[in-house]
């Protein structure tokens, strides 16, 4: 197939950035979408030109280092499918296709489609875990859970950190992420006794990295490559309040 | 000849009395102490979130944007050990002895031992962290078994086990992070490894994001930067997965043992075009439901339902009856190329088998299958656009994993004193073959349980060595090395990509050292590495500049590919036997099984680089059976 990307080119965190158009006449529809990309800079290298950058790693969907709009759509037009697991049959031939780094405040462009997500570390940093050290923990069945506890608390757990939901925010918004994390915490017994000052701390946090607030659109459950539910903001609210009046 | 210190004693003893007796460092005199790990998967993660539990000043570095998403993240079927919840006779002698078989008698037994026996306190753990292991309905965990054992010692999250391993030690990381004990450095590659008098004492490495260089000194340095099967090209391993952190680590004196052993993986999905650039792997576990088969017949044409149940060649059901479809992975693998080289592959590139659940769907019910692999089905429906529930996935052979790496003793300290490796980047526990789920483990338990104290031991003579100056001249000299190899990459102007190169060795590497191994065709390899490697120095473009540029990442990994990839054909070439994963043409019974020959080859390899150009020079360390007799590994 022939397809005409639109992609955006940024030299450098202070470049102003532009689109440039490329045109590929020869594309596999079983080609993953990043191995389009591939083939696209292959013909930009044979030119002597620099290729695009974008971010990829594990190109199976499970890393979350992958992560680009297309046509306007985080990881493009496939739900609950990563950028990487995205392939070329889901594009018609001659289609125009415009490729777009994931933005946000909190997201600086480094270069071409990559951005800066460090923010997330900082976020989890600042509580995202259960405080146990190498060594200290005990049996462990002797903390029995439900068979469908764990499997909620997988279901939030399983959150790649791609960043598709803080994209797709109008808000640019962090909330499915902490939330998912509040989440799997919270619906463990072992990460119960730290609730209070892990949602608190971690609101915070993703206050201060500058993502906007939660407006209830949804349309980051929609966009999540691993259909993270936004029900998990509610419970974050709630907890987040819950530890706002109980506060000492 | 090499010695790896293993503690004389029972088996059972080693690991506790050289706890009881290892060195100690006052914790007060820890944060003195600083310890630069390079690698945040399930090794690195863990051994530096424990270090800076302890008290230690840590670095920690990965060449992802963030240490989540390092490869460990990528592990689906499990993570075994023993804890015998099953009650279906499990112990740690079960499971040392099923690793030290599964491996073909190519493992130390202490080693292997010591890795079993801390299974148990792994899964504590990550449960106490978090780590959503799947549980039965009364509220206790669940098992599996995995290819090529009969008890069932395997925990699982879903299909997702590594990742959810892995978010816990990220988190135990980004805890210390948090609590300032460690200090994070992402998108750093290590680009050289810096010795002093004989010692580690620091890294050089390049920030991927401004191009600079960086010089980070240390008391001691942890390598775990995970396998290089990315070598091969088309493998299950991550784009960016590599060997130059223990390339250049082997270069400055660090010995690699075993380079040539590498596990391919029966179960990735096959190629289907020269574009491609990775091999998915579909978990093994789906080996405990799905019937592998090829037809009976050569060129068939029909659809995979439309082939009667007699006209279908259940092999791996037919050669090893004991275990069947679950079958170690070496085996399962050589049985499959086995039948696609004699014509019966399967797919548009004839490359493939079938892996069928139509049987399983019928005794328990689609629901059931659902639940149990309902997430690699639907990749697999992603990937191919083919609905498994109605008809066989297609299946075939890939590189996945890395017995080989860097030389290391009993304490995971290479030849080089105070550089340790940590994870799959070490060649430890697995001998000639890897069991299913047991690298997570490997990965976790070297971080968790077994570095934090043989690094003491090493660490605890540190103490007056005082602040490491990084403006010694090995710093200086480092860096200017790095400098000179990243001008001569850029300067070569030539027409072709470093991708160009790296798949043309990858050819090369499945072809003459992959599953099937022969003299010529060794020999043949290493001449063609050689060309080929000249022909890089000549012909590599890499456009762009110092700063991010993704060509200049692929073309520096690609020179140290390059380098490797003789050094395991050197290694094949020298081992003339068949064991585990490395098959010796030369060397099989008339049925095709491997024939190990212990008379001879009962040690482990240990190469020292000689310099480009030269053939590497051969150490061995000897292996001694005290606890089991090696036996003819039959699976039947
Ligand atoms: C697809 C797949 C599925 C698997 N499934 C299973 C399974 O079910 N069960 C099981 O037990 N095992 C499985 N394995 C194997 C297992 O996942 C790995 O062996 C294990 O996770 C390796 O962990 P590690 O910590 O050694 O390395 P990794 O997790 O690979 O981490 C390597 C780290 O090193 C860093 N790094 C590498 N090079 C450099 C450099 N030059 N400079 C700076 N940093 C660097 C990376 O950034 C990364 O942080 C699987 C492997 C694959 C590929
Ligand atoms: S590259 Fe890892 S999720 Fe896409």
């Amino acid at each position: 197939m022939r397809i005409r990307l639109k992609v955006w080119r940024q030299e450098n965190q202070q470049d102003p950035g532009k689109m440039m158009t490329y045109v590929l006449g020869d594309i596999n529809p079983h080609m993953s979408f990043l191995e389009m990309l591939d083939t696209l800079n292959e013909q930009l290298l044979q030119e002597g030109s620099r290729p695009v950058e974008f971010d990829h790693d594990c190109r199976e969907g499970i890393c979350g280092q992958c992560g680009i709009m297309i046509n306007g759509r985080a990881h493009g037009p496939l739900k609950n499918t990563t950028t990487c697991q995205l392939h070329m049959r889901s594009f018609k031939d001659n289609e125009e296709i415009v490729i777009e780094p994931f933005r946000a405040t909190a997201f600086p462009v480094k270069c071409d489609l990559k951005v800066d997500r460090t923010a997330f570390d900082r976020v989890i940093a600042s509580g995202g875990f259960i405080s146990v050290n190498t060594g200290q923990a005990p049996e462990a069945n002797s903390i029995p859970i439900s068979s469908p506890d764990v499997e909620a608390a997988f279901d939030a757990a399983a959150c790649i950190g791609c960043g598709a939901c803080v994209a797709v925010c109008k808000n640019s918004s962090a909330a499915l992420f902490t939330s998912a994390k509040i989440s799997h915490m919270v619906l463990l017994p072992q990460g119960e006794i730290e609730a209070q000052t892990r949602v608190r701390s971690m609101v915070d946090q993703m206050d201060a990295e500058g993502f906007g607030h939660c407006s209830n659109t949804e349309a980051c459950e929609a966009e999540c490559p691993q259909q993270i539910s936004v029900l998990h903001i509610a419970r974050m609210n709630y907890e987040y309040n819950k530890a706002q009046v109980l506060k000492k | 000849m090499l010695d790896a210190r293993i503690p004389d004693g029972p088996l059972e003893d080693k690991w506790s009395h050289y706890k009881a007796h290892a060195k100690l460092v006052n914790p007060a005199n820890r944060k003195k102490l600083e310890v630069i790990v390079v690698g945040t998967g399930l090794a690195g993660s863990s051994i530096a979130a424990s270090l800076g539990e302890m008290g230690y000043s840590v670095k920690s570095f990965c060449f992802q944007d963030t240490p989540r998403r390092a490869h460990s993240v990528a592990a689906q079927g499990g993570v075994n050990a023993c804890k015998n919840y099953k009650n279906d006779g499990d112990s740690v002698f079960r499971m040392f002895y099923d690793t030290i078989k599964g491996g073909d008698f190519r493992a130390r037994e202490g080693n292997v031992y010591r890795m079993a026996e801390c299974s148990a306190n792994l899964i504590d753990q990550a449960v106490a962290q978090g780590v959503p292991f799947g549980r039965e309905y009364g509220g206790y965990l669940n098992n599996r078994s995995f290819g090529g054992v009969q008890v069932s010692r395997t925990f699982y999250a879903r299909g997702q086990t590594g990742q959810q391993l892995l978010l816990g030690a990220y988190q135990a990381l980004m805890r210390q992070v948090g609590a300032g004990t460690v200090q994070l450095f992402a998108r750093h590659e290590m680009q050289d490894l810096v010795v002093i008098d004989g010692k580690a004492r620091g890294i050089i490495v390049r920030n991927m994001d401004t191009g600079e260089l960086e010089r980070h000194g240390a008391h001691a340095v942890v390598l775990a930067t995970g396998g290089f099967g990315k070598i091969y090209y088309l493998s299950t391993l991550a784009m960016g997965c590599n060997g130059s952190a223990i390339w250049r680590a082997h270069k400055r004196g660090a010995y690699m043992a075993n380079p040539s052993w590498t596990q391919i993986h029966p179960t990735s999905l096959p190629q289907s075009g020269e574009y491609q650039s990775k091999l998915t792997l579909m978990s093994e576990s789906l080996r405990n439901d799905g019937r592998i088969w090829v037809p009976k017949q050569k060129e068939e044409t029909r659809e995979p339902n439309q082939i009667p149940e007699e006209e279908r060649d259940y092999y791996l059901e037919r050669r090893y009856p004991a275990f069947g479809n679950l079958s170690p992975r070496d085996i399962a693998s050589r049985a499959a190329k086995e039948r696609i080289d004699a014509g019966f592959g399967i797919g548009p590139l004839k490359n493939a088998v079938y892996l069928d659940f139509s049987k399983a769907i019928k005794d328990q019910g689609e629901d059931k299958i659902r639940k149990k692999y309902g997430n690699l089905f639907r990749m697999y429906e992603k990937i191919t656009g083919v609905n498994a529930y109605q008809e066989p996935m297609r299946i075939s052979p890939a590189a996945h994993f890395s017995m080989g790496g860097l030389w290391v003793d009993y304490e995971l300290m290479t030849t080089i004193p105070g550089l340790f490796a940590l994870g799959e980047a070490n060649f430890a526990d697995h001998g000639a073959n890897r069991l299913g789920a047991n690298s997570l483990l490997q990965a976790s338990v070297d971080g968790y349980f077994i570095a934090p104290y043989t690094m003491a031991n090493y660490l605890a003579d540190e103490i007056k060595t005082g602040p490491i100056d990084i403006r010694h001249g090995a710093f200086a000299a480092a860096e200017e090395n790095v400098q000179q190899f990243l001008k001569r990459l850029m300067g070569i102007q030539g027409n072709l990509g470093a991708d160009y190169f790296h798949k043309e060795l990858g050819k090369i590497l499945y072809d003459k050292c992959g599953l099937s191994r022969s003299k010529e065709g060794l020999e043949a390899a290493i001449r063609e590495i050689n060309e080929l490697r000249e022909s890089f120095w000549q012909r590599l473009y890499v456009p762009g500049g110092y700063a991010l540029n993704s060509e200049l990442e692929k073309a520096g990994r690609v020179a140290d590919y390059l380098e490797l990839g003789a050094l395991m054909c050197y290694d094949a070439l020298m081992r003339d036997e068949s064991c585990g994963a490395h098959f010796r043409v030369e060397h099989q019974t008339p049925e095709g099984e491997a024939m190990r020959n212990d008379e001879d080859f009962s040690f482990i390899s240990a190469w020292e680089w000689a310099g480009v150009e030269k053939e590497p020079q051969l150490h061995k360390e000897p292996l001694h059976f005290e606890f089991v007799t090696p036996s003819v590994r039959s699976y039947k």
